[in-house]
């Protein structure tokens, strides 16, 4: 038994490959409960930053800065009343939610924080990934159909029209990166996760910039498909307030409800890993051919540590800024406590045997999280499209310049 | 890479299709049967992979499930279903029915049986599933190119047709 | 027993066909409470798929009898009540007020009170400026813009907080001029608005005017031609977007505004992108107006010789004035006692209102409630 835990460790394949259920299942739990706190941390932060665009606050009360205000928030979804439409299917309107939580979160089997650091690598990694997360539209449809009411019908209808409309833009621009893993010496590309960093490795480029500017328009036509597929501004007309169909979520209700929001952030994950891993080197440092040495190696491995001080750094900030009122203790406190276990971690991280392991996973979770980022500053600044404007863009804009970029890829790398 | 419990997990999603199969055509809800049909596919994805064929279990998955099953689900909600779930599920001639599909099953076991010797040899699956996309890919794109044009080409005119007829005014 | 669906016959339904979906036209109620409609406005829309083919606005909601209680009140005692129709713009609504009443007297505001009028005005035409900008982009889908647009309202709300003690209902002025002397520092406030406002309205036009969301769901939307503008008495930045000349400031001055040198901005095509335009470049002439007034106010007595009892002659008199919705009218009867016979309010939203069928013909059920963001109603207004 402890020989096969242990036979893992000297191995150097994902869990999944290697076979290893153990180890398989701490990977899981280890992932999904990572992608759990950082869906929590993606609604602290989305409040905090919009709200910072928009020149207030945020939630600044529950816990120091806001920072137990998604607690409170599931505290209060937990606790509400759960109401099931009228003559609604009670079956279908169950497992709506549950499609769209299952389908955002198998998502994360394949996606790799590092060469070994991945629940398995699939051979077919990428069109895993593309293939359920498009199972989330048969969640959206069940959810407007089993509410049994006009407008959640209309609105999931077109927010699965719009969802399978930029599907096809995705994959393509998708298609594209995957051709360029396959401008290596034996002519093979590959579809799996790990071997598209890999390939990005060894033809010292990441794809973002290969074929300077065809990367980098295949990147944007995903970078705006991808935000079309989550339902999220500036293509978020299924389900915003002030228009007149609203979206597929009203009529749930507390827990039903907050699991519609927590597929939302986990597929805005998802997508983004394959944003990241397909264009942007994955869990590759920056500069990883053209500043080589150990000098350069050293002062990128510093970086994971470094941001856990600064972090820190701002909750010491905040602490010397709060209020020096007795109703403040409590929050003092425990932002300061906050900030101490930061720097343990901070400081731990600068260890070099943890330091060398957690590089990979650091810099593929500071890139996804850049693109988070952008989620949020998109709904802070743009108005929304029109329907019929989303649909033009999707199938007259994105897909030909899609389909282009694909064809100009293909003539290059052969050419090249 | 060694299989896991092959048996079990056969005769588990072999198990799962057959009763979603099932349920497909004994539900009064045309959208429960729709459920069960994208059960009974996402199931059939997973023989495929027993084949060692995860290329094409993934296009299952995507178009199958993903593509063409909400598209019934689409014309589904968009009908008018309340007359159709107060039909009757199995009307008064069961009895003949029942006959003709035993007698029709009994023809295709007798011909199975008859002709066996006409079928190819049972093949074992090639363990080896790295180059299941690059088969697939080479013989696509190569040897069966014209026929890869011409389903394209069908599939063109299909959406043309169809936009066609469903816009008011062009 | 009566058809409860007969007020909605002109326009002119077919027979509803019961399936579920049916593809025949569609009555749908944007309700009273709906976060889009600026008040509590319905509007029954006919559709026809995505398509609308014809709207009815029910109002009244917010009825609440000032013309009648008008009756009732001394001329002085019903000021404080004009405020509170347009609230967004309530010093507007005083001047056309307080006006009304001195062309019936017969009295002139003396100068100093004319300037102090005009400022507050046109700070008052920025802050409602303001108000529609913000709301008007959250409609569209841009959350922003309203919180910066309500800082910088705020800078206004100060000065007239210090000025007369309010921030929205100001009951500014008085009949026959202007009660409070201008506080000390109010040529230092006003001009630090001025100064640093110019740089925020770039702001905001840098994150709309360019903006290709907000072009593409802007222009050609609600398009209205002058002569239908004219046709129905629409008035204001959305007569002005179609291409009509026409601002009272200009046309029939009041208060001094012959005095000063600025603007109309008038715009092509009638659609909402225009209005947009046309609105923010009045906040700009707003500033110019401002600018000129604060640094030429002459000295003088704020309050005309007005009796301590207001009865006017016999007689009746419309005045009306450029106010931030359009033409705002007073119709004054005066039967030659303390309370007025008739006072009918001409409110510039309830006219612009009629135009929303015309405007939403053919266009798309989220293009409603853009274009009842663009004709900028208040619904205080419309329902009085």
């Amino acid at each position: 038994m402890l020989d096969y835990i242990t036979s893992y460790l000297s191995s150097d394949t994902t869990p999944g490959q290697a076979g290893n259920m153990f180890w398989a299942l701490v990977y899981i739990l280890i992932v999904f409960g990572g992608v759990s706190v950082v869906v929590m941390a993606m609604n602290w932060l989305e409040r905090k930053a919009l709200a910072h665009f928009q020149i207030r606050l945020g939630p600044m009360r529950v816990g120091p800065h806001g920072l137990m205000q998604p607690i409170a928030d599931a505290l209060k979804l937990f606790t509400k009343e759960d109401i099931i439409p009228a003559e609604a299917d009670k079956f279908v309107f169950w497992l709506a939610p549950l499609i769209i939580l299952c389908a955002s979160f198998a998502v994360y089997i394949v996606v790799p924080f590092g060469p070994t650091h991945a629940i398995t690598d699939l051979n077919i990694g990428i069109l895993f990934m593309l293939g359920v997360s498009s199972l989330s539209v048969l969640g959206v449809v069940m959810a407007g159909w089993a509410s049994n009411s006009h407008y959640p019908l209309i609105g999931s209808l077109r927010s699965s029209a719009q969802m399978i409309s930029y599907e096809v833009a995705m994959g393509m621009a998708v298609v594209s990166a995957v051709l360029m893993t396959s401008l290596n010496s034996t002519g093979t590309g590959t579809l799996s996760m790990i071997g598209i960093v890999q390939a990005q490795q060894a033809q010292h480029v990441w794809f973002v910039f290969k074929f300077f500017p065809l990367g980098l328009i295949a990147l944007v036509i995903f970078a705006i498909a991808m935000v079309a597929e989550t339902n999220r501004a500036p293509f978020d007309l299924p389900e915003a307030e002030s228009e007149l169909t609203a979206g597929f979520h009203t009529e749930y209700s507390g827990l039903r409800w907050s699991l519609f929001m927590l597929g939302e952030y986990a597929a805005m994950g998802a997508v983004s890993s394959i944003a990241v891993t397909l264009w942007l080197g994955g869990w590759l440092r920056p500069f990883p051919n053209l500043l080589t040495g150990s000098v350069f190696d050293l002062m990128f491995s510093l970086f994971p540590g470094l941001t856990f001080l600064a972090l820190a750094g701002f909750c010491f900030l905040g602490v010397i800024r709060m209020p020096k009122h007795p109703y403040f203790r409590v929050q003092t406190a425990g932002l300061a406590g906050f900030g101490v276990v930061l720097g343990l971690i901070g400081l731990v991280l600068f260890a070099p045997p943890v330091r060398v392991r957690v590089q990979d996973i650091y810099w593929f979770v500071a890139k996804v999280g850049i693109f988070m980022y952008l989620y949020i500053w998109y709904r802070a600044t743009f108005p929304r499209y029109r329907f019929d404007q989303l649909m033009k863009v999707g199938w007259k804009v994105m897909l030909p310049i899609a389909i282009g970029v694909l064809v100009l890829t293909a003539i290059v790398g052969v050419l090249v | 890479m060694a299989p896991v419990a092959t048996t079990f997990f056969f005769y588990f999603l072999a198990g799962i299709t057959l009763v979603s199969g099932i349920l497909v055509i004994t539900r009064k809800n045309p959208v429960h049967s729709a459920l069960a049909l994208i059960l009974g596919l996402l199931a059939q994805a997973g023989l495929y992979l027993m084949l060692y064929a995860p290329f094409v279990a993934g296009v299952q998955i995507i178009l199958y499930a993903g593509g063409i099953m909400v598209l019934f689900l689409f014309v589904i909600m968009l009908v008018n279903i309340q007359r159709a779930s107060k039909e009757e599920q199995f009307n008064k001639q069961w009895l003949a029915g029942t006959i003709a599909a035993a007698a029709l099953g009994f023809l295709f076991i007798t011909v199975y049986m008859k002709g066996q010797a006409l079928l190819p040899a049972v093949q074992t699956a090639v363990p080896v599933e790295n180059n299941n996309t690059q088969e697939i890919g080479t013989l696509l794109y190569g040897q069966y190119m014209f026929t890869f044009e011409i389903a394209s080409l069908l599939l063109l005119v299909a959406i043309i047709g169809a936009v066609v007829m469903a816009k008011k005014r062009i | 027993m009566t058809d409860p669906t007969a007020y909605l016959s002109h326009l002119e339904l077919g027979q509803p066909d019961k399936t579920y979906l049916d593809t025949n036209e569609l009555i749908i109620n944007m309700g009273p409470q709906h976060p889009a409609t600026h008040g509590v406005l319905r509007v029954i829309l006919k559709l026809d798929g995505e398509k609308v083919l014809g709207t009815e606005c029910v109002i009244g909601y917010l009825h609440r009898g000032v013309e009648k209680i008008a009756e009732h009140r001394t001329y002085a005692m019903f000021n404080p009540y004009v405020d509170r129709m347009d609230y967004v713009a309530a010093v507007s609504n005083g001047l056309g007020y307080c006006e009304a009443v001195e062309k019936l007297l017969n009295v002139e505001a003396p100068p100093r009170a004319r300037y102090i009028r005009v400022i507050l005005t046109e700070l008052n035409r920025m802050a409602s400026h303001m108000i529609w900008l913000g709301t008007h982009a959250l409609d569209i889908g841009a959350m922003t813009p309203l919180f910066y647009t309500f800082r910088d309202r705020e800078e206004i709300l100060k000065i007239f907080e210090k000025y007369c003690g309010a921030r929205l209902t100001t009951h500014a002025f008085r009949i026959g001029g202007c009660l409070y002397e201008l506080y000390e520092g109010f040529e230092q406030d006003v001009k630090q608005f001025l100064d640093f406002v110019p740089s925020k309205i770039d702001e905001y036009e840098e994150l709309l005017t360019t903006n290709r969301i907000w072009v593409e769901r802007t222009k050609n939307v609600g398009k209205i031609s002058g002569a239908d503008c004219i046709a129905l008495g629409v008035t204001g930045p959305v007569l002005r977007a179609s291409g009509v000349k026409w601002d009272i400031r200009k046309a029939m001055p009041y208060s001094g505004y012959q005095d000063f040198d600025f603007e109309i901005p008038i715009g092509q095509n009638g659609d909402t992108f225009d209005r947009y335009i046309v609105r923010m470049q009045e906040m700009r002439q707003s500033l110019r107006i401002i600018r000129q007034a604060v640094e030429a106010i002459p000295t003088g007595p704020i309050m005309a010789k007005v009796p301590k009892v207001i009865k006017p002659p016999v007689g009746e008199v419309y005045h009306s004035i450029e106010a931030p919705k359009g033409e705002l009218g007073y119709f004054i009867v005066s039967d030659g006692s303390t309370q007025p016979y008739r006072v009918r309010v001409r409110p510039p939203s309830f006219v612009n209102l009629q135009a929303l069928d015309l405007m939403v013909r053919g266009s798309m059920v989220a293009d409603v409630i853009a274009v009842i963001g663009t004709i900028d109603i208040v619904l205080g207004e419309v329902d009085r």
